[in-house]
């Protein structure tokens, strides 16, 4: 049975708040692995190309959500590319309706918050200082985590909080990829509509509270970090 | 050709559950032309169009996708007297585009040899408590739960099955018949007898804002007259 708790006298399933800290966790990391190298790349480009990535990796703030989580329930369907692709690696499952669709679907919609951040960190580095430590002989790792990692040690808060806090409050790609199957992808924001749809407004306004103030949280965490760091690279 | 009376036209604005948009905006054309008032449509959930309502959304007329909400109105004394009526019952459809569900229905429930079965969710949707009725009337529910997937609407247990992300689901007979829909004479659907499952009824009322607009009372009366009525039965309702 899923885990009811009471609060305020109104009682509540936590599941979906678990889920969506895993879900959210999950996603912070899989786009700091692939975020990292993407931003790196673009933010030492010289050709005009990268006008067309960043346009790419903006989209999802442009994109309504339920655009974006249709054109993935197409590219994750069992037929679909992604998923025959990920069967020439022995991958036999289904994408959609499961942890890893849902943490799929979410790097895509939180992607520009993991890159944006964490490309204008790494535009603010100067040339001479990794051409310095390159003539010290510090290879291209060392120079990643002495010169490039303290330096944009700001952006890499930034895109973190960021995209953990935009993937707990995703909704329409959740809906659309994951199926609202009861402790495998029905997520908060899902739940809350559920809530609100079959007139438990009590319920609603419980796990709506506690989006609320966690949201407030997470955005003065990111407002502090960019005070505390200030300027720093110049 | 301007339409007649168009010198007291007057403008309604309506709030629709998103199942019924193609049809209502096909009775509002025919609103129109045959007496040149003109109704705006909202589409939207049908618990989120209530919410709306209950909050001062300056809407004339709702058309809810279920009977709860505008009986919830009802209570809440926002609804003009007389007013309630259910005008669409919808039917219910098992349908895939590659399974045998049209003469082996029973079969294919019971093997289960599919990944997915998806429905509109039960929790917020007749269609899905519906569908829910019909597999334990067959005794299937219980193999067959572990692979449900919910949609949180009608339309999206649609898509699931559209996509061949959940190879059939129980979806609505309106969505199967609509010649534009990418599901037309494709593939197969089953109706389980209108018997399995109660009926889901879509009522609508007037609401107070329109308590003493003759024009929102004058759409009503169109919407059930043979005209409207032929229009609801071609979309894949019956009429109760």
């Amino acid at each position: 049975m899923m885990d009811m708790v009471e609060l305020f006298g109104v009682h509540v399933s936590l599941q979906p708040i678990w889920l969506t800290l895993k879900v959210a966790g999950m996603t912070t990391l899989v786009l700091l692995l692939l975020g990292t190298p993407l931003a790196w790349w673009m933010a030492r480009m010289q050709s005009s190309f990268k006008i067309v990535l960043e346009a790419l990796v903006a989209l999802p703030l442009v994109l309504p959500p339920t655009v974006l989580g249709f054109y993935m329930l197409i590219a994750l369907n069992p037929n679909g590319l992604f998923t025959q692709f990920l069967r020439v690696f022995g991958f036999e499952g289904q994408l959609t309706f499961s942890f890893t669709g849902l943490v799929i679907g979410s790097v895509f919609y939180s992607l520009p918050f993991a890159v944006q951040p964490l490309m204008h960190a790494f535009e603010a580095i100067p040339n001479r200082l990794l051409d310095a430590s390159a003539t010290l002989r510090a290879n291209v790792l060392d120079r990643f985590f002495t010169v490039v990692l303290p330096l944009a040690q700001r952006g890499f808060l930034v895109a973190m909080t960021l995209t953990f806090a935009h993937t707990v409050g995703e909704f329409g790609v959740v809906l659309m990829v994951g199926g609202n199957v009861p402790e495998v992808t029905r997520m908060v924001s899902i739940a809350i509509f559920d809530h609100v749809e079959s007139l438990e407004y009590a319920e609603a306004h419980l796990l709506s509270g506690m989006m609320l103030v966690f949201s407030v949280v997470v955005l003065m965490l990111v407002y502090g970090i960019n005070r505390r760091f200030g300027v720093k690279v110049g | 050709m301007s339409a007649p009376l168009s010198a007291f036209a007057d403008t309604l604005n309506a709030a629709v559950a998103a199942n019924f948009t193609k049809t209502i905006e096909e009775i509002g054309l025919g609103f129109k032309a045959k007496t040149g008032h003109e109704v705006k449509f909202a589409f939207g959930p049908t618990g989120k169009l209530y919410a709306q309502i209950k909050n001062g959304a300056p809407f004339d007329l709702f058309f809810a996708a279920d009977t709860a909400k505008p009986e919830a109105l009802l209570k809440e004394d926002l609804v003009k007297k007389d007013s309630y009526f259910v005008y669409a019952r919808g039917v219910l459809a098992l349908y895939s585009p590659t399974l045998p569900v049209k003469s082996d229905y029973k079969a294919v429930l019971e093997k289960a040899e599919f990944n997915h079965l998806s429905i509109a969710n039960p929790k917020t949707a007749p269609y899905g408590q519906a569908a829910e009725a019909v597999m334990s009337k067959l005794g299937v529910y219980d193999t067959v739960k572990p692979k449900i997937v919910n949609g949180e609407s009608i339309a999206h247990a649609f898509q699931y099955v559209q996509t061949g992300n959940a190879e059939l689901g129980f979806v609505a007979l309106s969505q199967l018949v609509d010649p534009q829909s990418p599901a037309y004479h494709k593939g197969q659907y089953w109706l389980p007898a209108q018997d399995m499952y109660a009926p889901i009824d879509q009522a609508a009322v007037i609401l107070k804002k329109a308590e003493n607009n003759p024009v929102a009372q004058q759409f009503m009366d169109y919407l059930r007259s043979d005209e409207g009525r032929k229009v609801i039965e071609r979309y894949g309702y019956s009429i109760p």
